[in-house]
């Protein structure tokens, strides 16, 4: 199948200082693709270059269509829904007021968009009147990977979604993504620190060393890689 | 107790003036974290335009409508024109701006209208109702701005544009993930201002009349009156500005010659921000460095 999402050489910067430095990356239509790397690597950076939230350079190929010089707001209009480092919600509006944000490109569909993540993610449903900035760490993420769904985006991009959450959590918040890309047509861009659990649902995943890829392939072969277990995985 | 009912009606009337003008000051705060020093020259120049057209001869209220929008597209303008290239600019250089559009407000409307005091029609009658403890006037002006009031916080609450306003003002990053195009919503928070601000300006200048300095005082008062609420509270400013006027108004009747009012405001700016700088309503802004 096609590529969703192409980046080629893409380069990112912050200020004057290049951080990713001619990168490729391509996320197969319907597919998920996990970046992977150390702490510092660019994995983040990538990100926010793909959505026009830093400098940058070289291709970005979006369902057909160059993202290089577009804002990110065009970008997310364009159907790329980013949960940013952080989860981004907005922690003064309610449940529904973030869901409602999500779905701004989509205003139509708004009311069944907005009822379909309550299907997702019931605990949101009972939250719908709290402030955002109330929930469980846990629920903030659910909240943030509802709000990108709720554009209906054909790529869903997830930075970290499990930083700072329990395991038990992380399991709930990555079946339930993996249902929606099953289940919806969306295609899933990954940075993920845990590397054992990316790599068992990515079919691709790229090591990100240092601004460069530094090895990339099928999901199981990073995971078989000798070199990779002993760094990434631990065994 | 009839004089003291009277001194409180009235200060109500005031005190909705302020309480607009501060409004439309915490709108731009949230949205760009700047204070408009201009605010209150931007809406003594739309009062200029409300009287330039009912002499034309136009209804009173057709030219207040009329104004609003020519405002509303004004502060648009503005925001477009005049402070958009300095959004990322230390905020002394931005706050420099705004006072640099104050001065040029004032000039520019005393170079078109002159600095002649000018009388300003007011569309209500001045009878006196409720036992004589207020006049159909106070009652006019309090009732335009609650109505004004009333319908932005539905605007804010209810429509589609209002919430992503606000989401823009909370967290930009997220808003341009959304879609949102938050530039765009900076400028609507611009046109608002200065469509709330021209309101003010209109239902004030039938008692203060209309000059270019008309608004200094007022924005001094309505600054009171924002600081006082929590300067990052819309709920605040209104309150803040009621209490504004209707302390002004007492005090200027029982302890102190009217005359010397203004410095109840400046005392009052004082005594909030030693004693507590985020006002009744508002939050502490905590930054994480």
């Amino acid at each position: 199948m096609a590529p969703i999402l192409e980046l080629r050489s893409l380069r990112a910067f912050y200020g004057q200082s290049e951080v990713v430095h001619g990168i490729d990356v391509a996320v197969e239509e319907g597919g998920m693709t996990v970046l992977l790397g150390a702490n510092g690597a660019g994995k983040t950076t990538t990100l926010r270059a793909l959505c026009g939230m830093v400098r940058r350079d070289g291709q970005i190929l979006f369902a057909g269509k160059e993202l290089r010089r577009r804002s990110t707001e065009e970008i997310a209009s364009l159907g790329v829904g980013h949960v940013p480092e952080g989860r981004g919600t907005f922690v003064g509006l309610t449940v529904e007021e973030n869901l409602r944000l999500g779905g701004y490109t989509n205003q139509r569909q708004l009311p069944e968009a907005v009822e379909r993540m309550y299907g997702y993610f019931p605990i949101l449903a009972q939250r719908r009147r709290q402030q955002a900035g109330a929930l469980s760490g846990g629920e903030q993420q659910m909240l943030a990977i509802a709000r990108a769904l709720m554009m209906a985006p054909r790529l869903l991009v997830l930075d970290e979604p499990s930083f700072g959450l329990a395991p038990r959590v992380v399991e709930s918040i990555f079946a339930i993504v993996e249902r929606i890309r099953r289940e919806g047509h969306v295609s899933v861009l990954l940075v993920e620190q845990n590397a054992s659990l990316a790599l068992e649902l990515a079919d691709h995943a790229y090591l990100i060393e240092t601004g460069y890829v530094v090895a990339s392939g099928s999901a199981k072969s990073l995971a078989n890689d000798p070199q990779i277990r002993r760094s990434y995985l631990g065994y | 107790m009839h004089q003291f009912l009277q001194q409180i009606f009235s200060g109500l009337a005031a005190g909705s003036i302020y309480a607009s003008l501060a409004l439309a000051l915490v709108m731009i705060y949230r949205a760009t974290d700047l204070v408009n020093f201009a605010q209150g020259e931007m809406a003594m120049f739309s009062t200029y335009i409300a009287w330039t057209l009912v002499n034309a001869g136009l209804p009173f209220w057709l030219a207040f409508l009329i104004t609003l929008v020519v405002s509303f597209l004004g502060g648009m303008i503005i925001e477009r024109v005049v402070i958009r290239p300095v959004e990322n600019a230390p905020v002394l250089a931005a706050v420099v701006v705004t006072i640099g559009l104050l001065l040029i407000f004032n000039s520019v409307a005393g170079w078109i209208y002159t600095y002649t005091v000018q009388d300003f029609p007011s569309p209500f009658p001045d009878r006196p109702v409720f036992g004589a403890l207020m006049t159909t006037r106070d009652l006019g002006v309090i009732g335009v701005t609650l109505l004004m009031l009333v319908l932005l916080f539905a605007f804010f609450r209810y429509t589609p544009i209002g919430l992503a306003m606000r989401a823009a003002a909370q967290n930009p990053a997220s808003a341009r993930l959304c879609g949102i195009r938050v530039g765009r919503m900076l400028a609507i928070g611009w046109g608002l201002a200065a469509m709330i601000g021209a309101t003010a300006g209109v239902m004030v200048a039938p008692v203060l009349f209309l000059d270019p300095n008309m608004m200094g005082g007022v924005l001094i008062y309505a600054f009171a009156g924002a600081l006082l609420g929590g300067i990052t509270s819309p709920v605040g400013a209104v309150v803040g500005g009621l209490i504004v006027g209707v302390t002004e108004n007492l005090v200027g009747t029982y302890l102190i010659a009217s005359q010397l009012k203004l410095t109840v405001a400046f005392a009052l700016i004082i005594l909030v921000l030693v004693f507590r700088p985020n006002g009744l309503f508002g939050t502490a802004i905590v930054r994480r460095v």
